[in-house]
């Protein structure tokens, strides 16, 4: 019996949290990994180097804040986590990697559809001039807006409420990030995206994003779509 | 069912007290109710698991059962015979265990934090399985229990309480069935709780010596936790599109229906509305209408388009992938399979169709669309131009003798879960090379088949479906396949059109017009050049057109080879078309976890993967273990060689059986139209005539009969692989009643044979040494545990037929090691 509580305890305490965490030596070790990886995955996304601007967002901005309590000790490993009402926060290089597609800089105006713990925003509040972001589960919005306050993101604004009509008295956006996934990419977030804009969708499910659609509007209005894999992944060996 | 753990009767050699008092009518009741909810309580679990998470939970139950009836099996069988009061207490105390446990277990495992999708990211979700794991054999454990304590005490009288056992098995694997058309799941599951109460009441009314307090204390909890289980909802996975819907504000549930086939949920959502329209061209200026959403099982979410006569309101259907054949055809006729909630119906009237016959396996889609939504739906479903029928899509293609001018599959399940490969394990019987075919035999000569499918990168869905269609069509004698295959893709959705007959210029000139006008891809027309490919939603490579043409041209083969995923097609023998995973992508798809490589791999296998390791894992512990340490002293006393033989015999024989088993599962699905019918009908066949065989086996009293009983197992098994398709095709227009009873004839005598090896081992064991027999439960327990999932894995790597040859090599390898002739 004892040795049954031996082994439950030692169950228990693996995989063992940090007793008092240094989160931003962590936070650095993540960026400098999320670095490397899109040196890796250059040839793929078209990205050489991250850009400075979004590398020093995510060195500043402090993720563990965005997750709950009970998975905070994970904050910093490169891999979603849940936040509840069956949403996550996306692995953070995908954070990246979609922050990084806007290409976006100060003065621009971004929208954001699909708040969750408000993660994103506060990565695109680092880089860009104002955020504008909706939130379709209203506690979700209210925590979100709550946090991003408490943290002094002042350039965020937070709104419950449907995304698919996008937040017209706003518009046009120099870019707009769209994180929950419709069966159709929504026709009035095309219509406020700016032209020469840039619109970034993942794909995929809560904790797997298979791929990224860009949407670019062209200076005449047109519309084009390119689809990435975030990853370095060639799907045909041999002589094909 | 595996030979040790649910063949009972073995337990005697073992555990043999001397009594010889007949069993009173209210122990045979009881008997019988426990084995009936049991197998429910079974049939069940599979039921309410693809509800809260997904459909590949089946297997695991069969196993986890399994497990509980292993663990029961081998813990009597190593311990001294129980009699007397100590009987009642054993007796008494398993029954209302099960009645506990029956709802007791889910209600628990429904709060195990277990997540599927974050298997390959947390370590903690194979602990959380494992709990799951264990807490549902539960039930199990202790029905086993209360048969095996009867038998045991009962010994003069065995063939009344196995006949109790088997026929209220059998009975209740097809009454949940027909008690899941009336009643929610849970409420069924307190059903089973409510029978094992009784049960347990039935045991203990001539029993002395019990104490009656702690009893009524005992069935007053047990009928508190039945209660709260009734009225409790079901605890869904909140990563399920139903449970994220109604986190949002405004959202609220219209209607619910349940059966056997699943939970329809109806969904309204005022402040967020749905507008599903599945690849809806990005230059479109329409939207639909207001929408409600139906969910099967909180998955795969279909809608129910309003539709008011309104102009313009329904534009929107012109602008989907899927309207491309209504631009190759005038006024056609259209059956369409899976018709949901009807969009597809509204596509082809808002097309102008001359006809559509809608086929729905679910007939409470039907009962939505004409009950409580028809007027939202403006009567979509008793439009005089709509026929609907209730039936499995491909079986009434086969059935009928009418053509169509086409035939369309539309998207039936959810875009997450097939990014996710949440349907890995899923059979489709719809997408096989076969089924094609007999879609193609059902076109007029200018008739077209339209498939559409969720669009991933890198293609996987829509590729394995040209191949597909590249295999059916060279199947049907064209020698040239590429002049009858259309392909064109959306950002997020592929269609594909099969013609019947080569494409002219007219018809290819409609598709480029239409694909031109809505910005879709073409990936593969006749006569397409490759600089025409991947010009609007533009991909890395013009991987779709590449594979079109090596698929086409004579590097089919090696293309099939060198691509990570697989991409062959799906046959009736091995059709999972969902399952794109190769193991040689693994160690790649590792080595990009960090920049989302996870997604490569297909979830809904990998779950299968943990569930084997912990089916070896529990099997060890709670089968093997015991004996290790309890039952060494009767390994002393056998030769080296007598333990081999009862190693290889007894394992051998309960892979083979369960091999057998799940093939059957697999083949019947196909001709009993849904996995949970397939399901109950094969366990309810080889109990009851497996249990049979295995009591007329013990009358035999033959030497070393194995050999013959192999050779007829062998020479059936075989048969069967042939003889069913036609069977069954010849069935195929017959009510669903026929079908079961035509499947139960042709499991009769396999399993009656089948049902033979188990206590003709025991029986010549009991020649040689008695005190070998826990281990004969114990690993032919564990066989049967891991077979169950073993067989899964091997049914999707290499086929039913090879899964049934291998369980032919396992009675083989029995019939060689039968374990008699070993005296020390």
């Amino acid at each position: 019996m004892r040795r049954t509580w031996l082994w439950l305890c030692v169950l228990a305490s693996w995989p063992a949290p940090g007793a008092a965490q240094d989160y931003e030596a962590e936070r650095r070790e993540l960026v400098q990994e999320i670095a490397r990886d899109f040196r890796d995955t250059s040839g793929h996304t078209g990205r050489e180097d991250g850009s400075e601007a979004m590398l020093a967002a995510m060195l500043r901005v402090p993720r563990h804040e965005f997750v709950p309590d009970e998975v905070r000790r994970y904050a910093y490993e490169n891999r979603p986590l849940p936040i509840g009402h069956g949403q996550t926060i996306s692995q953070p290089y995908i954070v990246a990697i979609m922050t990084d597609l806007l290409d976006v800089g100060p003065g621009d105006t971004v929208l954001e559809i699909g708040t969750g713990s408000g993660y994103q925003a506060a990565v695109l509040a680092a880089i860009v001039g104002r955020v504008y972001t909706i939130e379709i589960v209203g506690p979700l919005a209210a925590s979100a807006r709550e946090r991003l306050a408490r943290l002094g993101y002042d350039n965020v604004e937070v709104r419950p409420g449907d995304g698919y009509d996008g937040w017209e008295d706003h518009a046009p956006y120099d870019a707009i990030v769209v994180t929950a996934a419709a069966s159709h990419i929504p026709p009035p977030l095309v219509r406020q995206l700016k032209a020469g804009g840039r619109m970034v969708i993942p794909v995929g499910d809560r904790f797997l994003t298979q791929q990224l659609v860009l949407v670019e509007k062209d200076e005449t209005g047109g519309v084009r779509t390119r689809q990435l894999l975030p990853v370095q992944f060639v799907p045909l060996t041999g002589g094909h | 069912m595996p030979d040790a753990a649910r063949q009972p009767g073995g337990v005697e050699t073992a555990n043999t007290p001397p009594a010889d008092v007949r069993p009173s009518r209210s122990l045979i009741w009881s008997v019988a109710m426990i084995s009936a909810a049991a197998l429910g309580v079974e049939i069940l679990l599979m039921r309410l698991f693809s509800i809260i998470q997904w459909h590949y939970f089946a297997y695991m139950m069969i196993s986890v059962a399994l497990l509980g009836y292993a663990t029961s099996g081998v813990l009597l069988a190593i311990r001294a015979p129980i009699a007397g009061g100590a009987w009642a207490r054993a007796y008494c105390g398993s029954s209302f265990g099960f009645a506990l446990a029956a709802p007791g277990a889910f209600l628990i495992a429904e709060r195990v934090p277990f997540n599927p999708l974050e298997i390959l990211w947390d370590p903690w979700q194979w602990v959380a399985l494992l709990v799951l794991y264990l807490t549902l054999a539960l039930p199990f454990f202790f029905a086993a229990n209360c048969v095996c304590l009867a038998l045991s005490r009962y010994r003069v009288h065995q063939p009344e309480i196995y006949g109790a056992d088997l026929l209220g098995a059998g009975i209740g694997a097809l009454s949940v069935i027909g008690l899941m058309w009336e009643l929610p799941p849970q409420a069924c599951l307190a059903a089973a709780g409510i029978a094992g109460l009784v049960a347990a009441c039935l045991g203990a009314v001539n029993e002395q010596g019990l104490p009656g307090r702690p009893l009524v204390s005992a069935a007053a909890a047990t009928a508190a936790v039945i209660v709260a289980t009734a009225a409790a909802p079901i605890g869904m996975s909140p990563y399920k599109p139903l449970a994220r819907t109604l986190e949002m504000s405004g959202a609220e549930v219209l209607a619910e229906r349940h059966g056997p086939l699943g939970i329809l949920t109806v969904v309204r959502s005022d402040r967020a509305p749905f507008r599903h329209a599945p690849g809806l061209s990005l230059g479109s200026r329409a939207e639909p209408p207001a929408q409600l959403a139906v969910f099967a099982d909180g998955d795969s979410m279909s809608a129910i388009t309003r539709r008011d006569g309104g102009a313009g309101s329904l534009e929107f259907l012109r602008d989907l992938p899927s309207a491309l054949p209504y631009h190759l055809l005038k006024r056609p006729s259209v059956l369409v399979l899976g018709a949901g909630g009807g969009m597809d119906v509204l596509k082809a009237l808002v097309h102008d169709a001359r006809s559509v016959v809608a086929v729905e396996l679910n007939r409470q889609y039907v009962d939505l669309l004409r009950g409580p939504f028809a007027q939202f739906a403006g009567g979509l479903y008793d439009d005089p131009r709509v026929h609907v029928v209730v039936a499995e899509g491909r079986g009434f293609v086969t059935a009928g003798a009418a053509r169509h001018d086409l035939i369309e599959i539309g998207l039936m399940d959810a875009f997450n879960a097939a990014a996710a490969g949440l349907h890995a394990l899923a059979e489709s019987h719809l997408y096989t090379v076969e089924a094609l075919g007999e879609y193609l035999r059902h076109l007029t000569p200018a008739g077209v088949l339209s498939i559409s499918r969720w669009s991933q990168l890198p293609p996987r869905d829509d590729l394995k479906l040209f191949a597909t269609a590249v295999a059916a069509l060279k199947g049907q004698g064209i020698d040239d396949p590429g002049r009858h295959l259309v392909w064109i893709r959306g950002w997020n959705v592929s269609t594909l059109l099969v013609a019947a007959t080569p494409l002219d210029a007219g018809r290819i000139g409609a598709v480029r017009e239409f694909c031109a006008r809505r910005g879709f891809d073409t990936a593969w027309y006749p006569g397409m050049r490759p600089e025409e490919a991947n010009r609007h939603s533009v991909w890395p490579q013009p991987y779709d057109h590449q594979g079109a043409t090596a698929l086409l041209g004579g590097t089919a083969e090696e293309f099939l080879t060198d691509y990570k995923f697989n991409v062959r097609p799906a046959t009736d023998d091995r059709p999972y078309f969902f399952h794109f995973f190769k193991w040689r992508l693994f160690p790649e798809a590792l080595r990009l976890r960090a920049t989302g490589g996870i997604a490569l791999l297909d979830l809904g296998y990998f779950v299968l993967i943990a569930a084997l390791a912990q089916a070896v894992l529990a099997g060890g512990m709670l089968i093997a273990l015991p004996l290790a340490i309890w039952g060494r002293r009767a390994g002393a006393v056998a030769t080296p060689s007598l333990r081999a033989r009862v190693l290889l015999y007894f394992g051998a024989i309960g892979l083979g059986f369960m091999s057998i088993e799940v093939a059957f599962i697999q083949k019947l699905i196909l001709h009993l139209h849904h996995p949970l019918y397939a399901v109950a009908v094969v366990l309810t066949g080889f109990l009851i005539f497996a249990g049979l065989g295995s009591r007329r086996a013990r009358s035999g009293g033959r030497r070393s009969p194995m050999a013959r009983v192999a050779a007829i197992i062998a020479v059936l098994a075989a048969a069967y692989l042939v003889a069913i398709p036609l069977l069954f095709e010849a069935a195929a227009a017959a009510p669903d009643a026929m079908r079961i009873a035509l499947a139960l004839l042709v499991i009769a005598p396999l399993a009656y044979f089948m049902g033979q090896p188990f206590p003709l081992g025991l029986a010549a064991l009991a020649g040689e040494t008695g005190a070998l027999t826990p281990w004969a439960f114990a690993i032919n327990g564990c066989a049967s545990v891991i077979g169950a999932m073993l067989a899964t894995l091997l049914m999707i790597h290499l086929g039913i037929a090879a899964v049934v040859f291998l369980a032919l090599f396992c009675y083989g390898l029995a019939a060689m090691t039968f374990p008699a002739g070993c005296h020390r």
